[in-house]
């Protein structure tokens, strides 16, 4: 259950009646969301281990909130995969300073995609997309130069998507939470960028920032189709509210 | 808004607010508590009022309004860093000019949404009154300021989301902002954690660690969508504060500007 709770004082004091209005809303959101997709997922996602998810089969991310939610742990399943990689089998020449950033970066794409994983499965059992395979076989990880730009690129891809997706969100505690990793993804984006120029205006550089000053807000279609060729799993977001 | 969520506004920055409001109108209050406060807080929720009652998005002009408060605090404060001769070194100019620009064009944008109802530009006390006296002269003291500045940019627009939920486009915007604040306060952060010798200082925050301690207030918190966090994935609660950043309210917001009025 997904309550609006900022510290533990709240908790103490409006959990429960939170939870009641949450589960409303989740449920008024969620509707009939079950889509066909996602129904044959169900069947699927729990023999993971003795079936191979055929390539035709389409991962839906579903509609409304929870889709949102979906599509944001789909993005995080990414995120955490690419940087358990880049730990695992760290590019040459990598400095202290930078095996320090980047596992604190994959520590924080972990937590998002378990978070996402947990919330999930606790508000939206039967519509949780499954565990998503990657495809990172366009990375060398060895370069310095690919890693860091596939980085940069999965950042900057998913500060766009979020800032993309919040006006869509209609559950105020699902707002906040996404604004709450939003900007964290926004501090990776810098600290990659300084890495691949430092000292340069590249954290937050003319080419992601409009001349009002605004950081890029890219719709779900565009960022899955971005996102895609990092994925066997083909997923689809034809569903999510736009 | 009613009278007594603007007392305890007030009230936040300004202590002694109540009991002297006790004994006087609400005109000569406002008079009492000086121009520092009527430039800012005052006319800002007085505005709300006002827009509450005539226009159909008052709650988005207030926020708007609050927002433009802040990014006039950053737009001056990197107006005069990045004028005070030999205080940024050569070598982190186009960081700090890049930053300038932005708040630059955020107060243009924020004042061009709102026309006629934006508020007036306060006038503003970076030394703090007194906490960070060498500001403009001392750059650890500037990139001090600076990050505090941006980290609370974060967590007001943060803050203030949910607040937009009914006017779509400004919601999006209020996003787009905020994550702007985010690359400044992670950059900012990188470089006074090289300045101070203090790698604990990263682009993200730890824990509520930071100055002043009311912009890191309740960062720690490690309960997200209802659920305790504490040891997800084998990770620490270092890391889990981390992943997460949290919003302030306006009242602690206020708070905060306050400290530069």
């Amino acid at each position: 259950m997904i309550n609006n709770k900022n510290s533990q004082k709240d908790s103490d004091t409006k959990g429960g009646q939170e939870s009641v209005l949450n589960r409303r809303l989740f449920l008024r959101s969620a509707g009939v969301a079950t889509a066909v997709g996602t129904l044959a997922l169900g069947a699927c996602k729990d023999d993971d281990d003795d079936m191979v998810t055929p390539p035709t089969t389409t991962v839906d991310l579903g509609k409304d909130d929870v889709g949102i939610l979906n599509y944001a742990y789909a993005l995080e399943q990414l995120e955490a995969a690419f940087y358990e990689q880049v730990v695992k089998t760290p590019y040459m020449g990598i400095t202290a300073a930078e095996t320090a950033i980047l596992t604190d970066i994959r520590d924080h794409e972990v937590i998002h995609r378990d978070f996402f994983k947990a919330a999930l499965t606790a508000a939206a059992p039967t519509q949780i997309i499954p565990a998503l395979e990657v495809d990172f076989s366009s990375i060398d990880f060895t370069n310095r130069a690919k890693v860091l730009g596939a980085a940069k690129l999965f950042e900057d891809t998913g500060v766009a998507a979020y800032n993309g997706a919040g006006k869509f969100i209609k559950n105020a505690t699902y707002l906040t939470l996404a604004g709450k990793i939003v900007s964290v993804e926004a501090r990776h984006a810098a600290a990659i960028s300084d890495l691949i120029t430092p000292k340069t205006a590249d954290f937050a550089s003319d080419t992601q920032i409009d001349p009002n000053g605004l950081d890029k807000a890219i719709p779900s279609a565009t960022i899955l189709a971005a996102v895609q060729p990092y994925l066997k799993t083909k997923i689809s977001g034809a569903n999510l509210p736009k | 808004m009613n009278i007594f969520k603007i007392i305890d506004e007030i009230q936040k920055i300004d202590g002694d607010a109540v009991d002297r409001l006790e004994h006087a109108t609400r005109r000569h209050f406002m008079n009492r508590i000086g121009s520092k406060l009527a430039a800012v807080a005052v006319p800002t929720v007085f505005a709300s009022v006002v827009n509450k009652a005539y226009a159909q998005s008052a709650g988005a002009i207030d926020i708007l309004n609050f927002a433009l408060t802040l990014e006039y605090l950053e737009d001056e404060f990197y107006q005069k860093g990045n004028a005070a001769a030999g205080l940024i070194p050569a070598s982190d100019k186009t960081i700090f000019t890049q930053i300038g620009k932005h708040e630059t064009q955020h107060v243009a944008f924020l004042k061009g949404a709102l026309g006629a109802k934006a508020v007036a530009k306060p006038t503003f006390d970076f030394t703090g009154k007194g906490a960070f006296a060498t500001v403009f002269t001392n750059y650890n003291t500037f990139l001090t300021v600076s990050h505090a500045l941006e980290d609370t940019g974060v967590r007001a627009y943060k803050g203030q989301a949910g607040g937009l939920m009914g006017d779509p486009d400004l919601l999006q915007y209020a996003l787009q902002v905020h994550s702007v604040e985010a690359r400044h306060a992670s950059i900012v952060r990188k470089l006074l954690g090289a300045a101070t010798g203090k790698p604990e200082i990263k682009s993200w925050i730890t824990g509520k660690a930071g100055a002043p301690e009311a912009v890191y207030a309740g960062d720690d918190n490690k309960v997200q969508g209802g659920v305790d966090l504490t040891g997800l994935a084998g990770k620490s609660d270092a890391a889990i504060t981390e992943a997460f950043d949290e919003p302030l309210t306006k009242e602690q917001v206020l708070a905060i500007a306050g400290l530069f009025l």
